[in-house]
């Protein structure tokens, strides 16, 4: 028994390793983005009727005039501490915005995810169950048209018919949560879906290949061969083995939805961290487009290694 | 000594076009096929089937007016007419598709049969550790950031997204060249003295090009739906330009009162995109018949 933790732990700790190295990296591209960025943080902070002089001081208080390396290690030193700078515009800390948008961006997604696994599970398992039924082929229907249709475009025409037509839903703004629940739903379901609705399809697809797969398997077999039903077979037997890959998929869905978000935000009036990149970019305020990237680029990769690990718990064979 | 072989000298007549064939017998890729060549129609002949300019033919006595006689789809909030925006919106579209994809593809493939074929030190610790942080970022978010310190505009929104692709090539043809590197026939060809570049390019990549090419041809729909979406944010194609993206943009402030504007530009970006995907869908069935059955 002892020795089954080794092998169990060794390939986590492989993945935690590798973490190590590419969120460094992703450190580098990030920093570097600030660098090559248009525009002077100088003069953005003083404006354009600042004196040389108080440019000069400002410089090399901010540290601009040291090497390149150096000021990377004093950014990522001020990043393991937390400390992700000040906003151009407003001198407010950045990692204070993103603790007010973050939670925000986090429902929204979390929410998307549990319409596109809500939608995708259900469909896909109807449609390898019969291939060549008409569940299986609407499915693949509505999963092209969930591929190709633009969200930010369903957004907008969810937009017309439920807010503007009906009458249903408020075309947008934000209540959270903790105020009122109900307006928050109201008020997040349109994006929620219009999102969460492309990653559907593609998981549908996954999980309905997969599934095929599975069901092609030698022990399906053996469990039809003892007279089992088709929903004991796709229940008892067939989809656990079949959502392994889907598990890492939907590790994969989480960088998706995070790009998508950007532009939901933005039709819907959501403020979120996505409507905070855009915003930012438009008022130039490049540290706090720094934050909002680091944050996203940190979310996928922590979501992707939670992922790898729930693999190797649901998927034990990895681990040997 | 030319130790290749053009599979057409060996092959019977019967199987030369047994794929063309097969993609043929798709209905679903044909349609595709079809709505992706009418793309490249209308983008190549927008100035002759427009019916006015798409930026400077502004009837201001007729703003956001609905379909007529003189005016297919109406109007905008300048009076431009819809219908030739949207013609030329094809081009844009398709130059988008193209210029991101290509970038990608001609960025990512070279390093990721180099780094596949080598191995080593170079492939493990530079080369895919950089691709695993280059897609810790969202895509677009990335292009997003990219674009902003590109300056913005059309061509640097699309550089940006090529850039943001470039990953998903490297990794694709990293994994081709590592499952060819050691075939039988790149062994034959290093044993007559064939060096690594020839070994690449006249072995490897061709082998690997079945599902690099499905890859850029989901990559294409992709693309438009980027460019599409950096237009709607402003950090695309210029609000003027006739990018149907740009034209979401306009429409959005127009949802309650002439929600048709939002129509045709959403038609539009959505066709196109289920054709790359029809289109995708089929070449990659014709590499891999087993996939749907």
């Amino acid at each position: 028994m002892p020795a089954l933790f080794p092998s169990f732990l060794a390939p986590l700790l492989k993945r935690l390793l590798l973490v190590i190295p590419t969120l460094l990296l992703v450190s580098m591209v990030i920093f570097s983005l600030l660098a090559i960025l248009p525009g002077d943080p100088v003069s953005a902070i003083l404006g354009q009727e600042a004196t040389p002089e108080a440019a000069l001081a400002l410089r090399a208080q901010l540290g601009l005039d040291d090497p390149i390396y150096v000021q990377y290690g004093h950014w990522l030193m001020g990043v393991l501490h937390g400390d992700l700078g000040r906003s151009f515009i407003d001198r407010t800390p950045v990692l204070d915005s993103l603790m007010q948008r973050l939670p925000v961006t986090i429902e929204l997604a979390l929410g998307s995810f549990v319409v596109a696994i809500l939608i995708a599970v259900p469909a896909g398992i109807m449609a390898a169950a019969r291939p060549r039924g008409a569940v299986s082929y609407f499915s693949t229907l509505v999963a092209l048209f969930g591929m190709s249709v633009p969200h930010f475009w369903l957004g907008m025409m969810f937009i017309v018919l439920f807010a503007v037509k009906l009458g249903w839903l408020p075309a947008s703004g934000y209540v959270p949560f903790t105020e009122d629940w109900h307006g928050n739903l109201l008020a997040m379901i349109m994006p929620m879906v219009a999102t969460g609705l492309r990653e559907s399809a593609i998981l549908m697809r996954m999980v309905r290949s997969s599934l095929l797969e599975v069901l092609n398997e030698d022990y399906i077999r053996t469990a039809f061969s003892k007279g089992l039903k088709d929903w004991q077979v796709v229940f008892g037997h067939a989809l656990r083995n079949a959502l392994i890959p889907v598990v890492t998929a939907s590790g994969l869905m989480v960088s998706g939805l995070l790009g998508g978000l950007v532009i939901t935000e933005s039709i819907f009036g959501i403020p979120g961290m996505g409507k905070m990149i855009v915003d930012a970019i438009f008022q130039r305020d490049y540290v706090m487009v720094q934050g909002g990237v680091l944050a996203a680029a940190l979310m996928v990769v922590l979501v992707n290694l939670v992922v790898d690990v729930l693999y190797v718990i649901i998927d034990p064979r990895i681990a040997k | 000594m030319n130790p290749s072989l053009d599979t057409n000298d060996v092959l019977p007549q019967a199987q030369r076009f047994v794929g063309l064939r097969r993609f043929a017998a798709n209905r679903l890729a044909l349609v595709g096929a079809l709505i992706i060549a009418l793309l490249v129609l209308v983008a190549i002949f927008a100035p002759w089937l427009a019916t006015h300019d798409p930026i400077f033919d502004q009837d201001y006595s007729n703003l956001l007016s609905g379909p007529d006689a003189a005016h297919w789809m109406g109007t905008d909030d300048l009076g431009r007419d819809i219908f030739s925006r949207m013609l030329y919106g094809a081009r844009i579209s398709l130059q988008a598709a193209l210029i991101a994809v290509g970038l990608a593809f001609c960025i990512g493939v070279p390093i990721g049969i180099a780094s596949g074929y080598f191995r080593g030190f170079w492939d493990e610790w530079v080369v895919m550790r950089l691709v695993d942080a280059l897609q810790a970022f969202p895509s677009l978010i990335l292009a997003l950031a990219l674009a902003a310190a590109l300056g913005g505009g059309f061509y640097n929104a699309m550089v940006a997204v090529g850039i943001g692709f470039a990953p998903a090539f490297i990794r694709l043809a990293r994994g081709q060249a590592l499952s060819i590197r050691n075939l039988d026939y790149v062994m034959a060809a290093r044993s007559v003295g064939a060096g690594h570049v020839r070994i690449m390019w006249r072995y490897i990549l061709p082998n690997a090009m079945a599902p690099l090419v499905i890859q850029a041809t989901f990559a294409m729909g992709s693309a438009i739906i980027a460019e599409a979406g950096l237009s709607y944010l402003g950090l695309g194609a210029k609000p003027e330009d006739p990018s149907w993206g740009s034209m979401l943009h306009i429409a959005q402030g127009y949802l309650n009162s002439n929600p048709t504007l939002a129509l045709w530009p959403g038609i539009a970006i959505f066709m196109v995109v289920l054709g790359f995907n029809l289109l995708g869908d089929g070449i990659r069935e014709v590499f891999d018949p087993k996939l749907y059955r």
